[in-house]
């Protein structure tokens, strides 16, 4: 049974694509959006008023840890794709680094299958740029884009072998595949725990130098101008990766680069006294590389906020924080942070962050939408700017729980998330 | 003092409220009966995750003057992952209604972790990581003082491997604060950047580090740190940093202090350990007295100490 149209009805539409930024309504019919103008609404059509609220194409998260198949005590495609929506994405990219790798096209196809069922977002899976993620041969790129892959990554396994990343390049060209890389230098990180410099010297943590972030991201610069293939890099900390980026596109190559929300609002300091809520990696960094990485979002350096969704569960988030796995949750805190924390602040405008949650990732990952045109997929968030809200992690739908963002009062919130015409969440319905 | 965490966290007035009780303790040693009632029925836990003889021997005889009950819990971690033992631990040992607990721990940040999982107990840090060693850095205080008379202006050399040493970061924290002027050196592989945050003035080389010192304070250097390639070989460690007769002529005539186990002709030669300006083996001594303080100290803020004394 199709659908009836709705309208959504007084909503500003912010659609950096056209530089649209008006009060306008949306009708949607069929999965994709008819059009957008005044006084839409057609006789049969449900109406709904979304006076007051921003209207913007439905954002999505290109890096996101999903866990399934294998490790579902940490999260499933289902818990995921809910805390997704929550948050106002429709769509996420999940990585590969499941149990098993997702390095054949029968696990890619498995994950969609869970999300279909799910019926939430849409969950993209990434598949893994190697065979089990070894860094040893290169995964089945042409198989795995037909079961659903949109690019290729062993994020959190960083290539290490230049000559293996070389031929990663070189092959992904075939099938246009983006290769993510999360840049470290595994020997130069060691035993780290967190970013070094002032704050680990101080309480005692071994630190994990900025080196280890940058040599790789220049290296793998370097890689991809012999090779010409696009490379992404995910989580950009530093300033002198940031730095290489923007260079790097000044010389035209097809280098696209995200920053994280952490890593734009927080620094090493938010490690406290040991905060497991605070470890992740790449590691929180100085001030100064966190407003490099604000320079980057603003000058276009960088092409997406993406959250590195990475949830762990409670039992070994709560350990000392050396042993505690790196990695925090963000789907679900990712969306006001940007609005209170970068828009309100002025550091970035709403169509500047509607780009870095829509339409940059979609463009790097060959998404339809990103944009409000007629045509495009009926895939809209809905934020409320003037709204506040606790940052309460017992009410994520993740199953993760691990946020340095617990009790943060936010103004800005995602009111609605609508999936292919359809309302997936709701603010006011509650959860 | 609820809990002895580390330095940080530690006033002025707190670390030399301890450094002043201490004396009474130390004649407590050289009573006929070296035992004194000040914390009968209490447990003392001492919670060792990581091997270590003399800081324990040291907390289990303080405990055992102030007529404290010791208990050792000394968990296997071999056959679990650390970090599922120390949660598992905390919460084992919770369940016991602890009073005092003193925590050893290869992890930094352990005794933190353990103040929040187990609210009723107080807990005082042996060594955590690469972190902190407050009872330490309070005996070195102490010895310092004995020797020297004072702590504020007193010119203090810390040398060895700055990058691990729990004792170097609690020391630095400690004595500056206490008003010391404090310079640290070490194989430029060992140094941390951003020291100067610890109050501290790192130089390269260990002539200009000692010129005029009144306390040396020589760090173990572990011999893993040479299969890291921190270092090349002990032989070549003594060469650049171990402390001689010589390089303690360029000293104002310095005593010398040492954490221990020592190393002899690696960090420090036997000339210089067994000397006269050496305070080594009275910092052994010290440290019991000290501990003695610190229990005494954190005993007072009790929960309970409050119900029966109060």
């Amino acid at each position: 049974m199709a659908d009836r149209p709705v309208v959504l009805r007084g909503a500003r539409a912010v659609d950096p694509t056209g530089d649209l930024d008006a009060v306008m309504d949306l009708r949607l019919a069929e999965g994709r959006i008819a059009a957008v103008g005044e006084d839409l609404a057609e006789p049969g059509d449900r109406v709904v008023d979304v006076d007051g609220l921003v209207a913007a194409p439905g954002f999505c998260d290109m890096h996101v840890h999903f866990r399934e198949p294998g490790l579902e005590y940490k999260e499933t495609v289902a818990s995921g794709a809910a805390a997704a929506v929550a948050g106002g994405f429709t769509a996420v990219a999940c990585m590969a680094n499941t149990d098993p790798v997702n390095d054949s096209p029968s696990v890619t196809a498995h994950i969609r299958q869970l999300a279909d069922q799910a019926g939430l977002a849409h969950v993209h899976p990434i598949a893994a740029t190697t065979q089990g993620m070894a860094g040893e041969r290169i995964s089945e790129f042409g198989s795995l884009k037909e079961a659903g892959a949109v690019a290729v990554s062993d994020d959190g396994l960083p290539v290490g072998d230049p000559a293996v990343m070389r031929k990663a390049l070189e092959y992904s060209r075939l099938h246009d595949l983006p290769v993510i890389e999360h840049c470290e230098t595994l020997e130069l990180t060691g035993e780290g725990a967190m970013r070094e410099g002032a704050y680990a010297a101080w309480i005692g943590l071994p630190g994990i130098p900025a080196a280890s972030e940058f040599i790789a991201v220049e290296r793998n610069i370097a890689l991809a101008e012999i090779t010409g293939a696009r490379l992404h890099i995910a989580h950009l900390s530093t300033a002198r990766s940031a730095a290489a980026v923007r260079r790097a596109k000044a010389a035209g190559l097809r280098v696209t680069a995200e920053v994280t929300p952490h890593h734009l609002v927080l620094t090493e300091e938010a490690v406290g006294d040991y905060d497991t809520a605070a470890k992740m990696k790449p590691p929180l960094a100085a001030d100064a590389d966190r407003e490099a990485l604000l320079t980057a979002i603003a000058d276009g350096t960088a092409d997406a906020i993406a959250t590195d969704h990475a949830p762990h569960h409670e039992d070994e988030k709560r350990l000392c924080f050396q042993s505690a796995p790196f990695g925090i949750v963000g789907l679900e805190t990712a969306v006001p942070l940007v609005l209170d924390r970068l828009v309100a602040s002025g550091a970035i405008s709403l169509a500047e962050a509607v780009r870095l949650l829509s339409t940059g990732p979609r463009r790097i990952l060959g998404l339809p939408g990103g944009d409000l045109q007629p045509g495009s997929p009926a895939d809209i968030t809905l934020l409320d700017l003037e709204a506040t809200g606790t940052i309460d992690p017992e009410s994520f739908r993740s199953r993760g729980r691990s946020t340095p963002f617990a009790g943060l009062s936010l103004r800005g919130q995602v009111a609605a998330t609508w999936v292919g015409g359809r309302e997936v969440y709701s603010r006011d319905a509650g959860r | 003092m609820r809990h002895l965490l580390g330095i940080r966290g530690l006033t002025p007035e707190e670390a030399l409220g301890i450094l002043d009780e201490a004396p009474r303790y130390q004649d407590v040693a050289d009573q006929p009966v070296p035992r004194v009632p000040v914390l009968v029925g209490r447990t003392v836990t001492h919670l060792f995750m990581e091997p270590s003889t003399r800081t324990q021997a040291s907390f289990q005889l303080a405990a055992k003057r102030l007529s404290a009950e010791p208990l050792s819990f000394v968990p296997k971690s071999s056959s679990l992952t650390k970090g599922e033992t120390f949660l598992d631990t905390a919460r084992t040992l919770a369940s016991m209604a602890p009073d005092i607990v003193v925590v050893r721990s290869a992890e930094s940040g352990a005794p933190h972790v353990l103040a929040r999982e187990i609210p009723t107990a107080q807990v005082i840090n042996a060594g955590d990581g690469i972190s902190e060693h407050p009872t330490q850095a309070l005996l070195d205080a102490f010895t310092i003082r004995k020797h020297l008379g004072r702590i504020a202006g007193v010119r203090v050399t810390i040398i060895g491997d700055l990058l691990h040493s729990r004792v170097f970061r609690s020391n630095a924290r400690l004595l500056t604060m206490l008003g010391a002027e404090v310079r640290c050196c070490g194989p430029p592989t060992l140094v941390p950047p951003g020291l100067d945050r610890l109050g501290v003035r790192s130089l390269l080389h260990l002539e200009e580090a000692l010129e005029g010192a009144e306390a040396v304070m020589v760090l173990r250097i572990q011999h893993e740190r040479m299969h890291a390639s921190f270092i090349p070989t002990e032989r070549e460690y003594y060469r650049e940093f171990g402390l001689t007769g010589e390089r303690l002529a360029r000293t104002d005539n310095a005593i010398v202090l040492h954490p221990g186990p020592l190393n002899r002709g690696v960090e420090i030669s036997s000339e210089v350990a067994d000397g006269p300006r050496s305070v080594i083996l009275d910092q052994v001594r010290n440290g019991v007295a000290v501990r003695m303080a610190v229990l005494a100290e954190i005993a007072r803020s009790s929960p309970r100490s409050q119900r029966t004394d109060g």
